[in-house]
């Protein structure tokens, strides 16, 4: 039969099953045929912190969500036009965001009495009526992908797994999807097992073939690639991203990277990654504790490495007196901290911003450090090169704030040309500073970038201690002076808001709103496509996105005192407003969510009306 | 660990231009000035060499060598001297701690250090007493001691640092004292030979909060019958007349202090402190008592095994001989591997 193809500039898919069913692969397989056809994408995994929860339960539900479009998008998308669900649970867990009319792919054969009890389903959703109101598309999909395997020469068990594949193949099909690159990566990933290569391909033809064949599938869609700038892409997670940024810090600054790292969620991946480019002077260190993760980095910085150590919230409680040392000592140190859902264990796979408390005023003493936000996946290489940059260049410690949303999902890259990323080269100390030439004083500034020399052992004529202790100005000396303390404890911040950063930018494409919303990290997208809608509606609003936290940029003052309302959305109780509202003394309103989730660009244009129209 | 270059280098060349300010009649004086005296000797310079210490009396040794060096925070010296050694093989990277620092707050980082056996010298000042803090009792204070944070007596049992360290498998392991220069030298003499960790246990008087903890270990009339001063490829004798000697009991697991006169000479163990078993050198450890009777100094174990600074080392080397092009060009290589695509 012919089946008709309909053209749609925009679909949201999320795929969803049992942690086991394999939907994280899934998605990132279609995600990266999407990326060959040239779709702009925006994706969203979602899955619990237990490996393998009990199977069938609604704690078990893993899902991967992708929106791609033909124009530039910001977001993985609201709410899913097609929801794939694997089982009783993935259903149950993901109906309650779809909207009426959407498209549901069940597999059948999981849908049995036992399973459906598991999740409390009374009677089966696929026969009383209760999914009316959507496009229901009941799939056989475990039997199916074991009929179509037959003949090939896998245990049952490795048939039945092959279920994602003959998914995948279906979904494929349906969006008109090339496929050549996961037949490439199937062949990758199974190199060793050529029947495990063959069976997958096999269930990838089949879901293809099926949706070809039977007549449930009455249309195909088509996405046109999107107009997006000339040059070479990838699909990039921000981990990656940040791990690619830290490499291109090393190379930029010619210097050995040195990462001490503590496996935490979600920021092991850092290390994972890292640990891999041995090759570029990278050396990757597991250490006993996060303690000592940012000591080894520490001690790494000392020496002459550029310094760094990855964590999650828990961790940088835990690296609060190192980080302490570092702003004593004056060295360069990048801790990058992939915020999760807290206090203590709370939620390890689910986003929040809830650590700019702690990254701006989280350690004893007056500690200032420089703090910097990516705001998208990619754009975390970026924040990854600006810390590394501000690190080397000022000798201070800076934290990066990722957070889950942006560290796992991911988004095209426009790939940079290595010779157009910042020079971050520095010079290390070789000459005794004092006036009678013979003199070394580790505590000399530079006058204009107010950093001390870094004088790293093995340099001749410049051996130096430093330590805790408060240093009397110049010498380096230990110095219980109250006029020395007061004068070093004024310098140290001094020296920390005198960083220069890029002034703040608005988008105001009209030039006559009223209202500003100010955002910081992860939530750029939400608040962007929620800004666009209301734009769209003749709503004027102006957005402007923080990407330094500490220093802020000096303009921020005047654009805040340019709007009559600043309304300033988290995934937070409100701690940019707080500095904010303390700093500028502009009655900025918060505007918090702390569910684990990101903000819909919905929930954050429906706020925003309210604020535009009756502000 | 650096090579030896002709240098004409003195004590003083290590003295550092710091007021020394530890309490008069202090251990550490001691070990300050007999470590200044032997540095010149390992012929390394004074800008290859870093003294990395943590928090206490001791960790202020730091401030008063004219080598590189960094006072740190409280048990985290052999993290930060981690990092730092294994980035900067040219270096010699020394850890000074003390009783609290390296067994209480710092436990955990000294028990990683050595059994990834770090090419770090560590030398514990070990006076079983909080000094900086004004007298608390520490995790080597022995059971029972009255201190102001335990007016009836603590009810910790202590820590043996030689027995925690061989649990650890460190690969050179040693014991020495404040006051006898000549012994505490020919200890760091082996310790910066050694390729790899080396924990040296320096028992360090605290005159102010502990005074006399060590005194039967160094009174003439005593000493002689307490300590059991070790030599490779020497049988294990000790008391003025060498009229005690160490053995392996029959069928027991550890060893034992016989009356020299009631055993075959053939019986008497013969210090090996290469043997690869810790299980020896552990025995060793556990022969003193409560008294300090049968203590046993000098190096009860050095063996042979490569370092995590060689290892890591290796894997970034054996990576790196393999990649070509320049740096730029192999991080073009990176950003543009896996799945991409090009829109003109």
């Amino acid at each position: 039969m012919t089946k008709q193809v309909r053209q749609l500039d925009r679909v949201v898919i999320r795929f969803a099953g049992d942690s086991g069913d394999g939907m994280q692969l899934t998605g990132d397989r279609f995600t990266s045929e999407t990326a060959q056809l040239g779709n702009d994408i925006s994706t969203l995994p979602n899955f619990p912190a237990e490996i393998r929860a009990p199977a069938g339960t609604l704690p078990g539900v893993s899902s991967f969500q992708v929106h791609f479009a033909d124009y530039d998008i910001l977001t993985p998308g609201d709410a899913p036009n097609v929801l794939v669900a694997m089982n009783p649970a993935a259903l149950k867990a993901n109906i309650g965001d779809l909207p009426r009319g959407a498209d549901i792919i069940v597999n059948t054969d999981e849908f049995t009495k036992r399973n459906l009890t598991k999740v409390g389903y009374a009677v089966n959703p696929l026969e009383d009526g209760s999914l009316d109101g959507y496009a229901l598309h009941p799939v056989a999909l475990t039997s199916m992908t074991i009929g179509a395997l037959a003949d090939h020469a896998v245990s049952k068990k490795d048939a039945e797994r092959a279920k994602n594949m003959f998914a995948l193949g279906l979904l494929s099909w349906m969006y008109s999807r090339p496929y050549e690159s996961t037949i490439r990566f199937l062949e990758r990933k199974f190199a060793s097992r050529p029947e495990l290569v063959a069976a997958n391909i096999a269930a990838f033809k089949a879901g293809w073939n099926f949706g070809e064949t039977t007549e449930d599938f009455g249309v195909r869609y088509e996405v046109k690639p999107a107009r997006m700038r000339p040059g070479t892409y990838r699909n990039i997670t921000g981990n990656q991203a940040l791990s690619l940024g830290l490499v291109a810090a090393g190379v930029r600054s010619g210097l050995p990277v040195f990462l001490g790292a503590y496996p935490i969620t979600p920021a092991s991946d850092i290390l994972h990654e890292l640990s891999k480019h041995k090759r570029f002077g990278v050396t990757t260190m597991q250490a006993e504790d996060e303690i000592a993760a940012i000591g080894a980095a520490l001690g790494a910085s000392y020496g002459g490495s550029l310094g760094i150590t990855t964590t999650s919230g828990p961790g940088v409680a835990l690296k609060g007196e190192t980080i302490s040392l570092a702003v004593a000592l004056e060295l360069p140190l990048v801790i990058i901290d992939v915020q999760r859902a807290g206090p203590s264990t709370g939620m390890p796979t689910k986003t929040e911003q809830a650590d700019l408390n702690m990254a701006l005023f989280g350690r004893h003493g007056e500690a200032p450090v420089a703090v910097v936000a990516p705001r998208s996946p990619s754009d975390c290489f970026f924040a990854a090169l600006e810390a590394s940059r501000i690190a080397l260049t000022y000798r201070t410690p800076v934290i990066l704030l990722s957070d889950n949303y942006v560290a796992n999902g991911s988004e095209p890259w426009l790939l940079p040309e290595v010779d157009s990323l910042p020079d971050l080269r520095v010079e290390f100390a070789t000459e005794p500073n004092g006036d009678d030439g013979k003199t070394f004083l580790p505590y000399l500034r530079d006058p204009v970038t107010m950093a001390r020399p870094w004088a790293i052992p093995g340099t001749p004529g410049l051996e130096h201690r430093i330590g805790g202790l408060e240093k009397a100005d110049k010498t380096g000396d230990i110095s219980y002076d109250p006029a020395n303390h007061d004068f070093m404890v004024r310098t140290r911040a001094a020296r920390i808001e005198g960083i220069p950063v890029p002034d703040l930018e608005v988008e105001d494409p009209d030039g006559d709103a009223r209202t500003l919303v100010l955002g910081w990290g992860s939530t750029f997208g939400p608040i962007g496509a929620a800004c666009r809608a209301l734009r769209q509606r003749g709503l004027p609003i102006a957005q402007a996105h923080l990407r330094h936290l500490s220093p802020m940029p000096a303009n921020l003052g005047e654009v805040l005192k340019a709007y009559d309302r600043v309304v300033i959305p988290e995934m937070n109780l409100g701690q940019l407003a707080h500095v904010v509202r303390a700093r500028y003394l502009v009655d900025a309103i918060p505007y918090n969510q702390v569910s684990g989730l990101p903000f819909t660009a919905a929930k954050l244009e429906s706020m925003l009306e309210e604020v535009v129209k009756n502000g | 660990m650096a090579e030896p270059v002709a240098l004409k280098l003195t004590q003083k060349d290590f003295k550092s231009d710091q007021e020394v300010r530890w309490c008069p009649g202090c251990g550490d004086y001691a070990i300050l000035a007999a470590v200044q005296s032997f540095m010149p000797e390992l012929q390394i310079p004074r800008e290859r060499t870093v003294f990395v210490s943590g928090i206490g009396c001791s960790s202020r040794f730091p401030y008063y060598m004219n080598t590189y060096g960094m006072h740190s925070i409280h048990g985290r010296a052999p993290a930060i001297a981690t990092g730092l050694s294994v980035s900067r093989p040219d270096l010699s990277v020394w850890v000074v701690t003390g009783d609290g620092d390296a067994l209480s707050i710092g436990g955990n980082h000294l028990i990683h250090a050595l059994r990834r056996n770090v090419n770090l010298k560590i030398l514990l000042f070990n006076n079983r007493i909080y000094g900086l803090t004004k007298g608390q009792y520490s995790p080597t204070s022995e059971l029972g001691k009255i201190t102001k944070s335990t007016p009836v007596g603590s009810a910790d049992s202590p820590f043996n640092p030689l027995s925690l360290a061989l649990g650890a498998e460190a690969t050179f392991v040693a014991r020495t004292i404040d006051s006898d220069r000549k012994h505490l030298q020919s200890v760091l003499r082996a310790a910066a030979e050694h390729q790899g960790s080396a924990f040296v246990e320096i028992y360090q008087n605290c005159n102010i909060f502990n005074d006399g903890a060590f005194e039967t270990l160094k009174d003439p009339s005593t000493r002689d019958e307490y300590l059991i001063r070790l030599e490779h490829g020497q049988p294990i004798t000790f008391g003025a007349d060498g009229q005690r000697c160490v053995v392996h009991p029959p069928g027991g697991f550890g060893l034992e202090v016989r009356e020299t006169a009631s055993v075959d000479p053939a019986d008497i163990v013969v210090h090996d402190a290469t043997v690869a078993e810790p299980a020896y050198a552990f025995a060793l450890s556990r022969l003193p008592g409560l008294d300090l009777r049968n203590t046993p100094i000098g190096v009860l174990r050095q063996v042979q095994r490569s370092s995590y600074d060689e290892r890591v080392r290796e894997q970034t080397e054996t990576a790196k001989a393999k990649a070509t092009g320049s740096p730029e060009d192999q991080l073009a290589g990176l950003l543009t591997s896996g799945d991409t695509w090009t829109i003109l």
